[in-house]
């Protein structure tokens, strides 16, 4: 599976050569079933689950078909781009559907073809990995999907999402593009990636975009994030998602479910960074996953009682 | 007689969950036919990642009639009563008979029920199996609310070439399965067990997990021959590949040379726990190839080139971060690391690595100077012990610790004697691990046990029936079996009381409010009196370790009876002479006449309320028996006490035994409820002089006859 040179524009939509090409074959894959193709939340997560159109439109009666690309922020995880295959920012490729339908394994092995994984000459399994988040009181059943041994993405069967029974239930699909884009493209080192599947000068890779953010993120993430601020933040943001749980109450009805989640993310990534920096005890540790759990338990309270959640008013 | 093929098609089942689930559906579902009156001949099932499958063979057509008899009221009872009868059996006065009794006539009311069809039942039992199918873990999907452990497709349900029609959660059952999910996924009608199994095989799923796991073990064997390789044997990996696969595929990998410098266990542990991978090792030299096996899932086009090719990636990935975190972690020593533990609690009351590392420290050294091993050398072992916990390698795999931090040390050229202790301190894990071949280690090893034991002691957590989170049990196993196997003598007392003290300053700090504390404390001052129920489980556990190897468990109980017996290596010392005395003729006879005196002390001390101990006085011996007794008694006290105490409790044994003939004589001669109550109780007090003279070796009193 060695890349082709790309004597012609093609390269740069093919997910054989080019990263964005993997992007858009699978956008164009799920568009074409009716997912909507959305645009990645606009603040800072540790996974595409986090993004309200996974996390809150997963819980309630309403069908929900979506897809979309997320960047993701973990930033223990980050090497200074020392480390071929650890970066503490990268991109994950998020479906859901709701309710699961019965041919979501059939769905998701055609988008590996799509991409150009043959099932006739590759190992596709399918390896029991069940999935639990205890900031976002979540947990679901599914598999880790392996090709050739490789772990290309994550198969989730959502059980429960803010501590609230999924019915009906979400099937959930996180494709981790970096690596999958390594195996198409056959490179041993992400920052090899070629971004735009051109060739020669024109060629940008994965390094020429990332390789720098990395590295001064890494500094930030482990060396200079203002904990004593970070600390701030964090009190900060739950304080006020409470407050904007507690004000929208509206007659049974809630009128700000999404600004209060967004202070239930922001709370998460704090969290995130004030592990990086260490400064978070073992015991401690335990309480803050409690407390950014609290919220998001009153997130997901609040959202089924918003139309979108299926509350009243809604013909759910 | 007609047969029932059952199979449950769903979505990839767990590797873990398959073979147990295959005894649940079999069990299940022939109960529940048993129970119906529907007994069967023979019933087996297959499991593979897709499918549960059951094949009962030999069943009725119909389940058998049946006939219940109830009994109504008398004959001329009220009208009331009679009518009540009639209602609840749904029959008039004329359907029923007319019975009787010796109290007279009565009404019966006779309900023959012809039974079902088989199938009928089956259709019954098969939803209702599914239903409360007992998963360790299981979900929903899509819109429904059925649960299963992963969305359940099909229902294949055929008894006598006939579907079973029944419907669950929207899946109506039929006479269909599918193949192969890439080979064959087409569906497949079935009429019966022969053609299912080789329709499936024919659309390559090998049904049986057992011919699956075979199939990989040859194959993986047949391939390393070829490379005059050697499979690293491994039957739990077998298993979990067999659960993995519909049709396995067994391929060879190579890696590059030069990670063989890493340690083999490391290499095989990654390309185990990670992918699932067979090591291959050189049957010569015995050191680990750089070959791997894998198992596919495909029958593949290019004959699995690109298989072979992708997993070679991986794998050269798992063993770049493997040799990464070895070249890591060489860059630290292990004593550098020290400040380290800190950050790792042990147990929230039993305070950081760190405390617990200075304890293990003391306590191998104390141990050491006791069992002849080299102090210093077992305190620097146990104070390096710990460290590699904080490695990147056993922070990836947590079942090297110990052995890592071996190597660590051998790198920092600490010698074999410390780099052998921080690899055993850890043994022996299970009932059939190696005990620590060292003292150093053995030191190490009973050192970090004790802590563990007594810790949990002091806060109160101790295993409870089926509960030992701390294995608790495992590690007094292994103090027991460190102890035995390598002869250690060492009291257990002391060790306990010195462990104690050293936890002191940890059990101090926990809050002053808690009745946790209170009771903390108790306990704590109850160890510190000797007042030992630690021990009591050490004697508890020395039982059942005896008893696996034969030993009567109430020769123990006679032993610990004694009091004060700590020391495991005497105690079981005492056991096997007990035990070797008592199958001789003295032994058992003596036994009989010691009980027999312990029977008639116990009666008549109840009676007379009060203890028949001290010296019986010889001036009040009226016959020649009791001054012969007295006499042996006497003698047999002093030999037996002198013998057992230079620990030679086969001569104890025989001195004993020198009681026999007088004892005997006793009791033939000499009436001990003498009308005389003076003398009375001076034949009582010789009696109680039996006692204490046998209490020389055992509790006889604790022994079966």
């Amino acid at each position: 599976m060695s890349a082709q040179p790309a004597t012609s524009n093609a390269g740069a939509l093919s997910p054989r050569t080019s990263f964005q090409g993997l992007i858009l074959t699978l956008q164009r894959y799920w568009a074409e079933y009716g997912c909507v193709i959305l645009q990645p939340y606009d603040m800072e997560v540790g996974a595409g689950t986090f993004h309200p159109a996974t996390t809150l439109r997963a819980i309630g009666p309403r069908p929900w078909k979506a897809a979309y690309v997320q960047p993701s922020r973990r930033p223990t995880d980050g090497r200074y781009g020392e480390n071929p295959n650890r970066v503490q920012h990268y991109y994950q490729f998020q479906v859901i559907i709701k309710p699961s339908p019965p041919d979501m394994q059939e769905l998701y092995l055609k988008s590996l073809y799509a991409i150009g994984i043959d099932p006739k000459t590759h190992d596709i399994r399918f390896v029991e990995d069940d999935w639990e988040s205890p900031t976002l009181g979540a947990w679901g059943l599914g598999w880790e999907v392996w090709c050739d041994g490789m772990e290309v993405s994550q198969f989730t069967y959502f059980q429960q999402v803010g501590g609230i029974d999924c019915a009906p239930v979400s099937g959930e699909l996180t494709y981790g593009l970096e690596r999958l884009a390594m195996y198409v493209q056959g490179v041993d080192n992400m920052f090899d990636l070629n971004f735009n599947g051109r060739e020669g000068d024109e060629k940008i890779t994965y390094r020429d975009v990332f390789l720098q953010a990395e590295q001064e993120y890494s500094r930030f993430n482990f060396e200079h994030a203002d904990t004593e601020l970070l600390l701030r933040h964090f009190a900060d943001a739950e304080g006020e998602c409470h407050a904007l749980i507690e004000a929208g109450n509206a007659d049974g009805r809630h009128e700000m479910a999404l600004p209060a989640y967004d202070q239930c993310i922001k709370a998460s990534h704090l969290f995130n960074l004030l592990d990086a920096r260490g400064v978070i005890s073992v015991t401690e540790r335990q309480s803050y996953i409690l407390r950014v759990r609290e919220l998001s338990k009153a997130c997901a309270e609040a959202w089924l009682r918003t139309e979108a959640g299926g509350g009243e008013g809604g013909d759910a | 007689m007609p047969d029932l093929l059952l199979e449950l098609f769903s979505e990839e089942i767990p590797a873990r969950m398959q073979a147990r689930a295959a005894d649940d559906l079999k069990s299940l579902v022939t109960n529940a036919l048993v129970d119906a009156g529907c007994v069967y001949e023979s019933a087996e099932v297959r499991a593979t990642p897709r499918r549960l499958a059951l094949a009962v063979a030999g069943l009725p057509e119909n389940q058998p009639d049946v006939r219940d008899e109830r009994k109504g009221p008398r004959v001329g009872a009220p009208d009331k009563a009679i009518e009540g009868f009639l209602g609840s059996v749904g029959l008039t006065l004329d359907e029923c008979e007319i019975r009787e009794d010796k109290k007279g006539q009565y009404y019966a009311a006779v309900i023959e029920k012809s039974g079902s069809s088989t199938a009928e039942m089956i259709a019954g039992i098969v939803p209702d199996v599914i239903a409360k199918f007992p998963w360790p873990k299981s979900m929903r999907w899509g819109p429904g609310s059925l649960r299963w452990v992963r969305p359940l497709h099909s229902i294949l349900c055929i008894f006598d070439g006939a579907v079973v029609p029944f419907e669950i959660g929207g899946i109506v059952s039929g006479n269909v399965t599918y193949g192969h999910r890439f080979h064959a996924p087409d569906p497949i009608e079935v009429g019966g067990f022969e053609d299912y199994e080789a329709g499936l095989r024919d659309a390559r799923v090998m049904l049986g997990a057992g011919e699956r796991a075979d199939v990989i073990g040859n194959e993986a064997r047949t391939l390393a021959f070829a490379q005059n390789l050697e499979l690293v044997e491994d039957e739990a990996l077998l298993r979990e590949n067999a659960g993995l696969v519909e049709w396995p595929v067994v391929l060879m990998g190579a890696f590059d040379e030069a990670f063989l410098d890493v340690p083999p266990e490391v290499l095989t542990t990654s390309m185990k726990a990670h992918q699932k991978c067979f090591s291959l090792r050189d049957p010569k030299t015995g050191k680990l190839a750089n070959r791997f096996i894998l198992v596919s899932n495909l029958v593949a086009d290019d004959a699995g080139a690109a298989i072979v090719a992708g997993n070679e990636r991986v794998i050269a990935a798992r063993l770049s971060d493997a040799r990464f975190f070895w070249d890591q972690d060489r860059k630290t020593s292990l004593e550098a690391r020290l400040p380290e533990l800190e950050k790792i609690t042990f147990h929230a009351k039993l305070g950081t690595q760190t405390e617990r590392v200075l304890r293990l420290e003391a306590i191998a050294g104390e141990i050491a100077g006791l069992i002849g091993a080299d102090v210093d050398a077992a305190k620097q072992a146990a104070r390096l012990a710990k460290c590699d916990l904080v490695t990147e390698m056993v922070g990836e795999f947590p079942e090297l610790q110990g052995l890592m931090g071996s190597y660590y040390a051998q790198g920092e050229g600490l010698g074999q004697e410390i780099s052998d202790a921080i690899a055993q301190h850890y043994q022996p894990q299970g009932p059939s691990d190696d005990v620590p071949s060292s003292p150093v280690a053995q030191a190490v090893a009973l050192a970090d046990k004790m802590d563990t034991l007594v810790g949990f002691w002091a806060i109160d957590e101790k295993p409870t029936g089926s509960k030992d989170p701390y294995a608790l049990r495992r590690a007094a196993l292994g103090v027991i079996r460190t102890v035995l196997d390598r002869g250690l003598r060492l009291r257990l007392s002391p060790i306990i009381q010195f462990t104690l003290a050293r936890l002191g300053p940890t059990l101090d700090r926990l809050g002053e409010d808690s009745e946790r504390k209170h009771r903390v404390r108790a306990v704590h001052d109850a160890l510190l009196r000797g007042d030992n129920y630690l021990l009591a489980f050490f004697a508890d556990r020395l039982k059942v370790h005896l008893r696996d190897q034969g030993a009567r468990h109430d020769l123990i109980d006679a032993v610990f009876s004694l009091g004060g017996q700590d020391d495991l290596v005497l105690i079981v010392k005492r056991v096997e002479a007990m035990g070797k005395f008592l199958e001789t003729d003295d032994g058992a006879v003596l036994l009989a006449g010691a009980k027999r005196a312990q029977n008639i002390l116990r009666i008549e001390e109840k009676k007379d309320e009060t203890r028949h101990d001290g010296a019986p006085d010889p001036a009040l011996f009226a016959q020649d028996e009791e001054r012969a007794l007295a006499e042996a008694i006497d003698r047999a006290e002093a030999e037996a006490g002198a013998a057992a105490g230079s620990e030679e409790f086969a001569a104890a044994m025989s001195a004993l035994a020198r009681l026999r003939a007088p004892v005997d004589a006793f009791f033939d001669n000499v009436t001990v409820n003498a009308e005389d109550a003076g003398l009375r109780e001076n034949r009582l007090k010789l009696l109680s002089r039996i006692r204490a003279a046998t209490l020389q070796v055992a509790d006889f009193s604790k022994i079966e006859s």
